[in-house]
């Protein structure tokens, strides 16, 4: 146990622990990417962001040699996938990562976004037919409505009985799919709606075999979640949640409603999950329920943890990988399960905290914050001794 | 002779505003108490906290005056922190109540008790490790922020003037307690002196009628203890009004105004320290136990 | 015809009593599996995720036992001792397997995590992986089929009651899970071991103060999990002969996990009252709803209803802390 200090005054002891804090807290590697990245100005993060965006919009129309998935899946069609993933990552990422809620049924959400987008614009539907890009709003609504029916029994419980129980609910999800006669099963729901757009040789912009509107689609939709996002952490929603996941009991204590915020987590992440099983079901064009299953749920868990716990940025990495993956290394594909259920387990032991672990940002004015600190090391740090300097 | 000019306000748009370490200046405005100086603050009547076949408070009464600093003493397993977590709404009495301002807690959730004005600190340092501690206790003031989640997505005036008020009022907290310096680190890094002192921080954060201390000194150095019993004659003096569990008899006979014994559940002894440390039940239960 | 969901009210009360005898055999088998989560829970305060690919490792090896000591499709032509004889070699067969699994499970996926202190999220999701892990090691191994069905005995029906027929194997199977729970139960209760187990379910620092070794306490109890879902498999094997695939173990994991925290998890006895409950409910709704695949939602809904309303269970938690 290392020595307190006396308040205030410098000693030995001062000097000492500082050295301490200072080892403690010496940037690794990683850690030095990010801290080049907060001390870059405002207007350097922006730049680099922008570039970040207009490469991705970039990213299907360049097969790069090595990287591209071609000639085995096509490229385009893999980005889009990428993208799915890493707005479903995004979303899980706010219920694991950020208010420390296993959930081990988030294909449930999803599932429940896809049949939305299928009730509601497919022929094979006796639903009334909206467009397309209605059902992408409609799906999220539908999916908080079921996210926080299932929140508010669960939310009250612990760790892992919440884990058996979203499991629980995910396979539900998957077993209605397959045996309330309405939602028909194996057989499905065709021709899926798109949004709207033709092209000069009379195709749909947004047909079926077209990766990349569907891919530009996911891209913005995962910016504004972003931008959203990172309102939320950079505020008091931020710090609850992060409060609530490292010790739920202590920040109760301190105030913080904890029920209230795990179920803002969960219905969050459910809006997300369902937006994107809204946009798969009219990028694929069918849905059935072959593709709702646990393994998908935890693929979807392996992308949040691989990011790392609670950084948005990491998940969109993590998703990526984990649909990028099986898609370039064909031969590999049909071992992704025993693959990524190794990665979990050699990322527990190793690096829980994801490859892209990283501090979370929770004050609105943090370089305020910064700028305070910069001053106490230069002007006189006690009270007294600004009244006296001030008479 | 200048004031330091000190309200929250109207800080200077530039500049920083000048840090003052009297927090109660800054938090003082907003507080409304009931209660006078030295009327009772919390009643403690006939409590009762049973686990199973265990009874670990046996009918248990006193009261806390505002503006006092109150030891809770008693032998290992007397119920001191039994209390503090009846206290908090961590366990429900089995019998028996504590009246705040002479409202009953009753049933109240945890987090709404905080909100009436009862905060603590926990034996075993209980901070949010991944935060840094000027995060740490900005949750402290988000007991008191009124934004929701809508206002924080759409960035409305509101959060930002909480926002920024955090700011400010989180520095002066870690100024007060003397570890401003350390504000961006990481808690978890914190040697451990800088880690008990944050946790007061914090807990002063949630601006709070009375604040609960569970044993604040372990772990310390004489010197440290020093430093500790200033701190919380500086808490009382600028309007709090103080609980304190400790076992360091020198501290506790240093820095309390009254003294409340329990042993084995049940109160022994509650009057002032020179009448404790002589008071023959007392020293029986410690078998002359003193640090 | 209504498309959503329809409940067939007349089928339940026709096959009232046939479904008893058969929610009360699977209870049996969700009961002897169920054991193994619970006592793993009172001592570890977790929920061991892969024990369901512990139990399926087990099934495996009673297949491929029996499936070289010449049992196949048909029904074998033995004299009853000889089948005895082989099934008891299977088991043994089956519970060595299981627990090895058990084994290997908790020092390559808990071990390393204890000794860092890691929160219980991390445990959980650790145990996830191991449980994908071994699952799609077997897909890789033996593909996505079930293996060729394996039938031990000619199953005869004993007794009729009023018409209902009670099939030899629901006797043995419901006979055997109370046994093995009164065994548990005993040995739980009296002998050194099984007091060590309670003592680090109760209070592992005081226990360990007190001269019990933690470790040996840890994987005492995973592989006895691991040899009760050995038996459990035999019996699995028997009901349900073309259910032995890679991912056999998950769904009745979940169910035996299910009948654990009904019954009290942590609680022994629990576990046997939660599983043979669970049978039940479970047969009866999967009539009542009109489809095998209900009795899994019935089961989940089950489980989220008790959880909510009496997280404790039916008989309480006894055999560790009450959860918080």
């Amino acid at each position: 146990m290392s020595t307190g200090t006396p308040m205030g005054g410098a000693s030995e002891s001062q000097a000492r622990a500082d050295e301490l804090v200072d080892e403690i807290t010496k940037p690794s590697r990683l850690r030095g990417l990010s801290d080049w990245w907060n001390h870059l100005p405002r207007v350097g993060q922006w730049g680099f962001l922008l570039i970040a965006v207009a490469a991705a919009f970039a990213l299907p129309l360049v097969n790069i040699p090595l990287v591209t998935t071609e000639p085995g899946n096509n490229w385009p069609l893999a980005c889009a996938e990428m993208a799915r993933y890493a707005l479903v990552a995004i979303g899980l990422n706010v219920v694991v990562g950020q208010a420390g809620l296993l959930d081990l049924g988030y294909v449930g959400f999803f599932a429940v976004g896809a049949y939305v987008a299928a009730l509601w614009t497919s022929p094979d539907s006796t639903m009334v037919h909206i467009p397309y890009l209605l059902t992408l709003p409609l799906a999220a609504m539908v999916t908080v409505v079921f996210g926080v029916l299932l929140g508010i029994p669960t939310l009250r419980l612990r760790g892992d009985y919440l884990a058996i129980v979203t499991l629980g609910f995910g396979e539900i999800i998957r077993l209605l799919a397959t045996i309330i006669p309405a939602l028909k099963g194996q057989v499905g729901f065709q021709q899926i709606g798109r949004p709207p757009g033709e092209n000069a040789d009379g195709n749909p912009v947004f047909a079926n075999s077209e990766g990349a509107p569907w891919y530009w689609l996911t891209i913005t939709v995962i910016i504004v979640v972003m931008i959203a996002l990172g309102n939320l952490e950079r505020s008091r929603v931020g710090r609850n949640w992060i409060a609530l996941r490292e010790d739920e009991d202590a920040a109760e204590i301190m105030g913080v409603p904890t029920f209230r915020y795990k179920l803002w987590a969960f219905g969050i992440g459910a809006a997300l999950g369902g937006s994107a099983g809204a946009i798969a079901a009219g990028q694929i064009g069918f849905v059935n329920n072959q593709r709702f299953d646990v393994q998908m749920s935890i693929m979807f868990l392996v992308a949040v943890v691989l990011g790392g716990q609670g950084n948005k940025f990491g998940a969109i990495i993590g998703g990526a990988l984990v649909a990028y993956i099986p898609l370039r290394f064909t031969a590999i594909a049909e071992y992704k399960y025993l693959i990524f259920g190794a990665v979990l387990v050699v990322l527990m032991i190793f690096r829980p905290q994801g490859l892209f672990g990283k501090r979370p940002h929770l004050l609105t004015f943090e370089r305020r914050a910064h700028k305070r600190i910069a001053n106490l090391a230069d002007a006189p740090t006690s009270a007294p001794a600004a009244k006296e300097a001030g008479q | 002779m200048t004031d330091q000019p000190v309200s929250p306000a109207t800080p200077k748009p530039d500049a920083p505003p000048p840090l003052d370490s009297e927090v109660a200046q800054l938090a003082a405005a907003e507080r409304e108490i009931a209660v006078d100086v030295g009327d009772k603050l919390v009643e403690i009547q006939n409590l009762t906290v049973r686990f199973g076949g265990l009874t670990a408070l046996d009918d248990v009464t006193f009261d806390i005056r505002r503006g006092e600093i109150l030891g809770l003493i008693g032998p290992n397993g007397a119920g001191k922190t039994t209390c503090f977590n009846a206290m908090t709404g961590v366990y429900r009495p089995s019998s028996g109540g504590v009246l705040l301002e002479g409202e009953p807690i009753g049933r109240s959730k945890q987090h709404k008790i905080t909100r009436r004005g009862i905060a603590r600190t926990f034996q075993n340092v209980r901070l949010f490790g991944e935060m840094t501690a000027l995060e740490n206790v900005v949750v402290g003031l988000d007991a008191r922020h009124k934004v929701g989640v809508w206002g924080s997505l759409f960035r409305t005036p509101r959060l930002y003037r909480e926002e920024k008020n955090a700011i400010d009022r989180g520095m002066a907290l870690l100024e007060f307690v003397g570890i401003a310096d350390k504000a961006a680190v990481q808690a978890s890094a914190l040697p451990y002196g800088y880690q008990r002192r944050l946790e007061i921080a914090r807990a002063l954060a949630t601006d709070p009628k009375l604040l609960c201390l569970d044993e604040p000194a372990a772990g310390f150095n004489p010197a440290e203890k020093e430093e500790l019993m200033e701190l919380i004659r500086t808490i009382r003096a600028d309007g709090y009004t103080v609980l304190l569990i400790e076992h360091d008899m020198r501290l506790v006979m240093g820095v309390t105004d009254r003294i409340v014994v329990l042993e084995f559940g049940k109160k022994i002894a509650d009057g002032l320290p020179k009448d404790i440390r002589n008071d023959p039940t007392v020293i029986a239960a410690y078998l002359g136990e003193e640090d | 015809m209504n498309q959503w969901i329809t409940f067939d009210w007349e089928a339940l009360g026709a096959n009232f009593w046939s479904a008893t005898v058969d929610g009360l055999t699977f209870g049996g088998i969700y009961a002897l599996v169920a054991l193994g989560y619970t006592l793993v829970y009172g001592v570890l305060n977790l929920i061991n995720f892969a024990h369901s690919e512990v139990f399926i490792v087990g099934a495996y090896a009673i297949v491929f036992t029996l499936t070289s000591l010449g049992f196949g499709p048909s029904v074998p032509n033995l004299a009853w001792y000889a089948i005895a004889a082989n099934l008891l070699l299977a088991v043994i067969f089956g519970m060595l397997a299981a627990a090895i699994t058990a084994f290997i499970v908790e020092r390559v996926a808990y071990k390393p995590l204890r000794a860092k202190g890691a929160p219980r999220l991390v445990f959980l999701i650790s145990a996830i992986g191991m449980s994908f892990v071994i699952q799609y090691l077997i897909f890789v191994w033996r593909g996505p089929n079930p293996e060729p069905s394996v039938i031990m005995f000619k199953n005869e029906a004993i007794f009729d009651i009023g018409g209902t027929l009670i099939y030899f194997d629901s006797i043995l199977i419901v006979t055997a899970a109370i046994l093995m729970m009164v065994v548990v139960d005993q040995f739980i209760r009296r002998t050194k071991l099984g007091r060590g187990i309670r003592a680090v379910a109760q209070d592992p620092d005081t226990a360990t103060l007190m001269g019990v070794n933690r470790e040996r306490i840890i994987i005492s109890t995973f592989v006895i999990g691991g040899l009760l879902a050995g038996v459990a498999a035999l019996f699995y094997v028997m009901k349900v002969p073309s259910g032995v695939l890679y991912m056999g173990g998950f769904l009745l994991g979940i169910k035996a996990f299910t009948a654990a925290v009904l019954g009290g998890i942590g609680n022994v006895r629990g576990a046997l009252l939660g599983g043979l409950l669970l049978g039940l409910i479970g047969n009866y709704g999967q009539i009542l709803l009109g489809s095998a695949q209900w009795t899994d939602v019935v089961c989940f809904v089950v489980l989220i209803i008790v959880l909510m309303v009496r997280p404790e269970g039916i008989l309480g938690s006894n055999l560790g802390k009450v959860r918080a």
